[in-house]
């Protein structure tokens, strides 16, 4: 077998092309999940059953089936309905491959998160929910001021695994023809027979991407988390003798 | 909106394909996993550098793009090398078994982490005990360390074998014909892809809910301490309540 390098070279840009729509991808689901999956989250807390059900079948439904399958239905699925056809939202929406990978992304990235924050909500300790109590706070500024924030301590770490599966979730924007870097090595292989030189190239892009977000979000929890690693000044040494 | 049209029987004939390569890919991905958790253990240089490759590597990268490495990149690979012992015809590798490649190199990754936390979370003093009363390495290994890594990894085993089954449906961009591959061709056929597919997605919330109470029969049976200790809790209620 031959390898060639030359094909790799030239393509760079090309797969840079596909590396900012995979970005895009996962920047914007990660995001706008971020904010459902927390209303999800708060809602499966809820006490009444009423509230708890539906947050409950829709997590269940988007973690309990592939990612693809999400997607098709989307995609190719949505399409069946007269209704949906005939709506605003078809023409600018509905039918562009990009939205609806956004959308699904998105659904499905949110059903996840919505778990993590229930499990950091949870794994809050009760005392300091008690201390709020105890001092007087309103549901919303315990809300505002305790629950969210210790849980966003919690939940960043686990946040990254999460956008590292985003990230390797987005090659499937390649199944409905959006030109991301998997979309490109796919396009780009058939055209001049390199499968194995363009794959591999895609996959050292999405190595990188991946450290890249490891790395920022490290230094992110670093900061977040800076109370953790504080060591006061050592005033033992500046003792008035 | 459920009238699947004669479509069933082949929706149920890729269910079988797609649990055969789950269990597959599985059980490959498992001996991986413990094969990747044994060598990042060990004192070889080599085999840590490998196994550290190797998990940092496959959890950075799609399992879409390993699918499609592997069944294409197998299929020319294995074309050079017969091609060195003057075989000339075209070879393919199946969507099946290029299908399992691609998901138990993925699995393994995930699985040599669990299994080495697990490993890491037995103390030492289990092994020197096994030692001091003479027992080979692969004694201790098989009856000392192993059960207690399996009870450990269990629930983070059975996490990862629910992502398997949904990267199953991966392997049907290639060809093999599975439950996503077998929906796709109803759907095409009876222009009515949201019934198919979601048809799809409730036979894999099925498989999902299987397994999961598989696994927690499984976590049920690989704690026995556990279970003779809700008995006894339970048989000191009991009494309690008919003294009281």
């Amino acid at each position: 077998m031959d390898w060639n390098w030359q094909v790799i070279f030239d393509h760079i840009p090309d797969l840079l092309g596909g590396a900012v729509l995979t970005v895009q991808l996962v920047i914007f689901s990660g995001v706008i999940g971020l904010f459902f999956g927390l209303v999800l989250a708060l809602l499966r807390l809820s006490k009444n059953w009423m509230v708890q059900i539906l947050p409950f079948l829709y997590i269940f439904f988007f973690r309990g089936t592939p990612l693809l399958v999400q997607i098709f239905l989307i995609y190719y699925g949505l399409g069946q309905f007269e209704a949906v056809r005939e709506s605003f939202l078809w023409e600018p929406v509905l039918s562009q491959a990009y939205w609806c990978a956004i959308i699904a992304f998105t659904l499905n990235t949110s059903a996840y998160l919505a778990e993590i924050i229930r499990g950091a909500i949870q794994n809050i300790p009760v005392g300091e929910l008690e201390a709020a109590d105890a001092i007087g706070m309103s549901k919303w500024q315990k809300l505002t001021r305790i629950t969210l924030p210790r849980a966003f301590g919690i939940v960043i770490p686990v946040y990254s695994n999460e956008v590292i599966f985003m990230l390797k979730g987005s090659a499937l924007a390649s199944t409905i023809a959006l030109m991301d870097i998997t979309g490109v090595a796919r396009t780009i292989s058939a055209r001049t027979y390199t499968l194995m030189e363009l794959f591999f190239a895609a996959g050292i892009v999405y190595l990188l991407l991946s450290w890249v977000i490891l790395f920022s979000f490290r230094m992110f929890e670093k900061r977040m988390n800076r109370h953790a690693s504080y060591v006061p000044p050592d005033v033992s040494t500046h003792t008035v003798g | 909106m459920f009238d699947l049209q004669g479509f069933g029987a082949l929706l149920l004939s890729g269910a079988t394909v797609t649990i055969q390569l789950a269990v597959t890919s599985l059980i490959i991905g498992m001996v991986l996993g413990l094969l990747g958790a044994t060598a990042k253990l060990s004192n070889i240089w080599l085999l840590r550098k490998i196994a550290t490759v190797y998990t940092a590597t496959m959890r950075g990268i799609p399992e879409l793009l390993l699918v499609l490495f592997i069944y294409y990149g197998g299929s020319i690979l294995l074309m050079s090398i017969l091609k060195k012992f003057g075989y000339n015809d075209y070879v393919e590798i199946s969507a099946f078994w290029g299908g399992v490649m691609a998901l138990s190199i993925a699995f393994g990754a995930y699985a040599t982490e669990i299994f080495r936390m697990s490993i890491q979370e037995i103390p030492i003093g289990q092994q020197e005990a096994a030692q001091a009363i003479g027992m080979r390495p692969f004694q201790t290994f098989y009856r000392i360390t192993l059960p207690q890594v399996w009870q450990i990894a269990l629930p983070g085993l059975g996490n990862l074998f629910l992502v398997l089954l949904k990267d199953t449906a991966l392997v049907s961009v290639v060809g093999l014909k599975d439950i996503m591959y077998q929906s796709s061709r109803a759907a095409q056929s009876t222009q009515q892809p949201f019934t198919f597919y979601m048809a799809a997605a409730i036979i894999y919330l099925g498989l999902t809910m299987l397994i999961t109470g598989f696994m927690m029969w499984l976590e049920w049976r690989a704690n026995p301490a556990a279970r003779y200790a809700k008995k006894l809790s339970r048989q000191t209620i009991q009494r309690q309540s008919t003294i009281g």
